[in-house]
């Protein structure tokens, strides 16, 4: 068995082309990693440029509301409005560190090919993203943003024109290109090394929690939320607190409901097989073919998941929950009518499983929810599923 | 599995079920008439990341057509009455995971199959894999490609049966103009370290390209693009599709057998 396992999950089911350059990564990330001028280069962009340590913001008006103490980590404050910078200035500089002369990425929201496009433009490494037709029309603003930020779009028109085929195409432009070329892959998914790079570049937004709640608190927290697709910003989360007495909980897609087989809920509802070079849970039919998913939210549109979260949920420390595109809508409305912060779709997923979850908490609980990105994105698309514009 | 034999093979490459049950069986048949030395067949997959666009296409009309893992069992086993021809089969891991590997290879061996390739399934993943295949007396077949580190090709020397599938060039499967310097290369730094034949495969299409490939040191060429080509040109009239195959077929055989006759 290969290398990278979390349990029986993960490992490198690749074509022969690209085992090379899997190794080849995972050799140049250990030196990067101990390089200790690589790491204060990260840093330094990470601090000057992209905005970290991010807030932990109590919310006091969600806590009157909810009975219990809510804290978001606010990495929508982040530049690009998200927690992808976080591993895309990480992997672009691994990439100029191995000497490859393009990055190329795949993305749903469009979240993590504009991160992609900010870190290429800002390190001087040309970029193409390959993005789904679909998830292009659901998300103009975003394909516009990488544009002016330098990178090319290169829409996808096979299969189902969503994340799962953007990441296909972009496999398939690695296996071609794979010498001059760095895959910059945007979630914990993919062969090894990638759940445990992409991983280790978002723990930061847990490390910072840590240290901030227990500034604040004295103690740590009950309980914490995020939302998982691929799964990055809540592995992120999550990762230093695994040893802790902290119930972790991440929410994933629910789409029009579990029942309508219309959702993106891996963990949740899906079967052990292999996609994207890891053996993980999978939405899948009978045979082994990929099923088409569904979200209100394009960055979890995503039939797989990282293959820690597969472990995590067979140990039963995490706990995996899903909720509707109708209850992330209400959330998404809440967060911006209590607290004057626009959530991300994909971060109202964690939103709307904490109005559950408050239920079960003490005044003086403490839950965090991790606010992964902000909504601007979101707006005309929920704009018009509201029926505000056509 | 091309034990024995003298001349250069050509080995026909068809996705199953495509675009249905029976018109793939037509489609093998008439493969096989025209004098293919090997049936490799392509058991469709809705993420097929190392194939590109025609063979995806072909995925897509298959499963548009029906196309599962029974029939595709029930399509060698057609093929298996009708003639004695090899019968290789291509697959992602995921189909055969899903089935369960033990389930998987034992009816696969039953219906008659010869030999396996799972194309995402590297020697390192493939303990199960071979352990199965030995059982039930099927080879399983590796990739070499153009960036095999050394000691990665040791490693899959120690591994592999049936043929040695040679990658012609970096990429994802399709019909190419040029052949590519790598795949002479490729033939060169593995010929004489192995007893099992070297097959090439992706990308290749002309009778110029086969006669190059068995000049340098080629056992069998893989063709698969280029037929799928073929079928998908005469969807809408399968006679034609079946005389075109055949006559194209014995064109690229005559390329091939040319030069060990002479």
């Amino acid at each position: 068995m290969t290398r990278g396992r979390f349990g029986e999950y993960g490992g490198q089911y690749v074509p022969e082309t690209l085992m090379g350059a899997l190794g080849e990564l995972e050799n140049a990330y250990q030196r990067f990693r101990e390089n200790k001028e690589s790491m204060a280069t990260l840093h330094h962009y990470l601090t000057e440029y992209a905005g970290r340590p991010t807030k932990l913001t109590f919310c006091e008006n969600l806590s009157s509301l909810f009975g219990c103490r809510v804290y978001l980590k606010r990495e929508d404050l982040l530049h690009g409005g998200a927690h992808k910078i976080n591993n895309t200035l990480g992997q672009a500089l691994l990439a100029k560190f191995m000497g490859k002369e393009r990055l190329i990425a795949e993305t749903g929201a469009g979240q993590h090919g504009v991160a992609t496009a900010i870190a290429g433009a800002v390190l001087g490494i040309p970029v193409e993203v390959y993005m789904g037709e679909v998830d292009i029309e659901r998300q103009r603003l975003n394909v516009y943003r990488m544009s002016l930020l330098g990178a090319r779009v290169i829409p996808v028109t096979t299969g189902t024109r969503t994340l799962k085929d953007a990441i296909n195409e972009a496999l398939r432009d690695w296996v071609t290109n794979v010498k001059t070329t760095h895959y910059l892959i945007g979630s914990v998914v993919g062969p090894h090394p990638y759940p445990r790079m992409v991983r280790d570049f978002q723990s930061i937004i847990g490390v910072e929690t840590r240290e901030q709640i227990l500034t604040k608190e004295g103690r740590l927290p009950d309980v914490i939320l995020a939302c998982v697709g691929g799964g990055s910003n809540a592995i992120g989360m999550f990762y230093p607190f695994l040893k802790d007495d902290v119930r972790l909980i991440g929410v994933e897609a629910g789409g029009k409901g579990l029942e309508t087989g219309e959702h993106g809920a891996s963990l949740c509802a899906g079967s052990k097989g292999v996609l994207h070079g890891a053996l993980t849970y999978v939405l899948q039919d009978a045979d082994g073919q990929i099923l088409n998913t569904h979200s209100v939210s394009a960055g979890l549109d995503y039939p797989a998941v990282g293959p820690e979260h597969s472990m995590l949920k067979d140990a039963h420390r995490v706990e995996y929950a899903a909720v509707t595109d109708t209850e992330v809508l209400e959330a998404f409305s809440l967060l911006s009518r209590k607290e004057g912060i626009i959530p991300a779709l994909e971060s109202a997923h964690a939103l709307a499983q904490a109005t559950k979850v408050k239920d079960e908490l003490e005044k003086d609980d403490i839950m965090v929810i991790n606010l992964s990105g902000r909504g601007d994105k979101d707006v005309v698309e929920v704009a018009r599923l509201e029926g505000m514009v056509p | 599995m091309l034990a024995g034999r003298s001349a250069p093979a050509f080995i026909a490459f068809i996705v199953a079920g495509d675009p249905d049950r029976a018109k793939c069986v037509q489609i093998a048949k008439a493969v096989i008439d025209a004098g293919a030395d090997i049936l490799e067949l392509g058991m469709p997959f809705s993420d097929p990341v190392a194939d590109g666009p025609t063979i995806q296409r072909a995925d897509e009309r298959a499963l548009q057509g029906g196309m599962n893992t029974d029939l595709l069992f029930d399509i060698i086993r057609e093929i298996r009455e009708y003639s004695e021809i090899p019968i290789v089969l291509l697959t992602y891991f995921n189909i055969v995971y899903k089935r369960g590997m033990d389930r998987f290879y034992h009816e696969a061996s039953s219906a008659g199959l010869d030999a396996i390739l799972i194309v995402d399934m590297p020697v390192e993943e493939s303990e199960e894999a071979s352990r199965l295949a030995y059982d039930v007396s099927i080879h399983q077949i590796f990739l070499v490609t153009p960036t095999t580190s050394a000691k990665r090709l040791e490693l899959i020397l120690s591994k592999a049966g049936g043929f040695l599938y040679l990658v012609s060039t970096l990429g994802v499967t399709g019909v190419r103009k040029k052949l590519s310097a790598d795949a002479l290369h490729l033939i060169e730094r593995v010929k004489g370290r192995t007893h099992l034949p070297l097959a090439v495969g992706f990308g290749i299409s002309t009778p110029d390209q086969v006669s190059q490939l068995i000049r340098g040191g080629a056992d069998a060429i893989i063709v698969g693009s280029a037929l799928v080509d073929i079928i998908e040109k005469h969807l809408h009239d399968w006679n034609t599709a079946c005389s075109e195959i055949a006559s194209y077929i014995k064109r690229m055989k005559q390329a091939s057998g040319e030069y060990k006759q002479e």
